[in-house]
C-alpha cells in the first residue's frame, strides 16, 4: 500500500502512522521535515513551498514504489505540503511499515533522500531582507 | 510549431510569467533550451535545470509533439 499527498493543509503526523500501521509489521519508521529558524546563520522569516502538483505526486510515487521493490517493508505513506510555512511546522512526513526495522529505516531514508533530489518541489525562503529559491544557484 | 513551457521556482521569476509561448522549427528539447536560454540567459546561471514533457523528465533528444506540456524545471528543493 503506498499513499502520497500533496496538500495545502496542515499534515497530520498521527494520520500518516495510521495509515501504514498493520498487524504484520514489527515497526514504523517516520521522517519528520520541520521548518528550521535559521539558514548559515540569517533568521529564516517562513518558508513557501510551490510545486508541479501532477508530476510531483507521480514522482513521488515512483520513490515509495522503487523503495518497496528494493527493501521488504510493507506499507508507505508519503505526505507533503505546499504554501506557506512558518517556523516549525511541518512540510513532509513519510511513513514506513516492516516486518523489520532494518528495512524501515532504509526505506525512509530513501524516499526522503530521492524525494529531495527529484521530485518538482521549490522552496522559497523568506528573510527580514529578501528572499531565495533554494538551490537555484551554483 | 508553437509550444507553451510551464515554469516553477525561479524559472517563474526569470520568465516573469507562470507560463510561456514559444515559436520554434526544432523539435527536441535541446532546440527548446537552446531558445529558451537565448531568450533568457539567466537560466544559464542556475546550478542547473531539466524540462519535463507530459510530468516525465525528459532529455536533449526527446522529440515534443504539438499538445505535448513542456515544463521547467529548476533546481528542486522539497522535504
Amino acid at each position: 500500500m503506498i499513499d502520497i499527498q500533496l496538500s495545502t493543509e496542515p499534515l497530520d503526523i498521527s494520520h500518516c502512522i495510521n495509515l501504514v500501521q498493520s498487524p504484520e509489521c514489527g515497526g514504523i519508521d517516520v521522517f519528520i521535515g520541520t521548518v528550521r529558524s535559521q539558514t548559515k546563520g540569517k533568521q529564516v522569516v517562513q518558508l513557501e513551498f510551490e510545486a508541479y502538483e501532477r508530476m510531483a505526486v507521480k514522482e513521488m510515487r515512483k520513490i515509495a514504489e522503487e523503495a518497496m521493490s528494493k527493501w521488504p517493508v510493507h506499507k508507505i505513506a508519503v505526505h507533503h505540503r505546499t504554501g506557506v510555512l512558518q517556523i516549525g511546522e511541518v512540510p513532509v512526513v513519510i511513513a514506513v511499515s516492516a516486518a523489520h526495522r532494518d528495512a524501515a529505516f532504509h526505506a525512509c531514508r530513501y524516499i526522503i533522500d530521492t524525494l529531495k533530489q527529484t521530485v518538482p518541489i521549490w522552496k522559497k525562503e523568506v528573510f527580514e531582507d529578501g528572499e531565495v529559491w533554494v538551490s537555484a544557484h551554483p | 510549431m508553437e509550444i507553451t513551457v510551464l515554469a516553477f521556482g525561479i524559472a517563474k521569476d526569470i520568465f516573469g510569467a507562470q507560463s510561456i509561448q514559444l515559436q520554434t522549427d526544432g523539435v527536441t528539447i535541446g532546440n527548446v533550451k537552446a531558445i529558451l536560454e537565448q531568450q533568457y540567459p539567466q537560466l544559464k546561471e542556475l546550478a542547473s535545470y531539466m524540462i519535463a514533457v507530459n510530468d516525465e523528465y525528459a532529455d536533449a533528444d526527446t522529440v515534443i509533439q504539438p499538445g505535448d506540456e513542456i515544463a521547467i524545471i529548476p533546481p528542486v528543493s522539497g522535504g
